[in-house]
């Protein structure tokens, strides 16, 4: 078959739950299929690898119509935590890692997860602010780079 | 249907080269199948996963996916990926003569 997918890069833009776990299964799916997979967070998305507060990671309850909830409900303060709060307890009895323990077993797996130089420039982060798991603060260049050959996926 | 030639037998596969009847597997085919696979040697390691997904698809009727043979075969998920790089739950699947693990995680 020539047009197998053999290596993907996935960034990671947004910061809500919602937002993050897709990219992270799509990610650790790809490794188990036995092709190469970055990951690359960039804006919001850094909250994934981003120690203290990749655990506080919460579904966005303002602005999501999927979740058939009226906006000013979504809006009320605590709504956001118990949603997620539910959410968590749905996906650990299917067996969905937790985002940090997640971030950790992807990266067993042998995909690369990068920061975003410029989100990190804006948000004033460093390497010590991001996860053990972050091999590297890179630009978008060095992101195409390292894609090539690939599929690019944006999240 | 593709055909391949294991141990001296031949037995029926899929287009991925997971068999189609599980019981037609025996141990002595492993190593040919993991060669067809890409897996040049098994080490008593790589036995540890094989006979642990043949133990669950027995037990279950399905392999395990990589999480869970991360969490309960005794080998950690870096190794699992170093004795199996091209996708461990899918290579050990496919070299246990068990069909390929469905599962997201």
């Amino acid at each position: 078959m020539t047009d197998e997918i053999t290596k993907v890069s996935i960034v990671v833009s947004k910061g809500s739950l919602e937002g993050i776990y897709p990219a992270l299964i799509m990610a650790n799916g790809a490794r188990a299929e036995g092709m190469e997979a970055n990951l690359f967070f960039t804006f919001f998305g850094l909250d994934a690898v981003h120690k203290g507060r990749a655990e506080h990671v919460k579904v966005a309850t303002v602005g999501n119509p999927g979740l058939h909830l009226a906006t000013l409900v979504g809006g009320l303060p605590g709504v956001s935590s118990v949603m997620t709060h539910y959410l968590d307890r749905k996906m650990a009895k299917l067996d969905i890692p937790p985002i940090p323990e997640f971030i950790e077993m992807i990266a067993d797996t042998g995909a690369g997860l990068y920061g975003c130089k410029a989100s990190c420039d804006l948000f004033e982060l460093t390497k010590d602010d991001l996860v053990d798991q972050v091999k590297d603060i890179i630009t978008v260049g060095e992101f195409f780079a390292m894609s090539a050959g690939g599929q690019i996926i944006f999240t | 249907m593709p055909t391949a030639t294991y141990a001296g037998h031949d037995v029926d596969v899929n287009d991925e080269g997971f068999f189609l009847d599980p019981s037609a597997w025996s141990e002595e085919m492993a190593p040919d199948i993991a060669k067809d696979a890409g897996v040049d040697e098994l080490t008593d390691r790589h036995w540890d996963v094989i006979r642990f997904m043949r133990h669950e698809y027995d037990e279950h009727g399905a392999g395990p996916t990589v999480r869970v043979l991360g969490k309960a075969s005794g080998v950690s998920v870096k190794e699992l990926y170093q004795l199996f790089p091209k996708g461990p739950a899918k290579l050990a699947a496919r070299i246990a003569g068990i069909p390929k693990p469905r599962g997201c995680i």
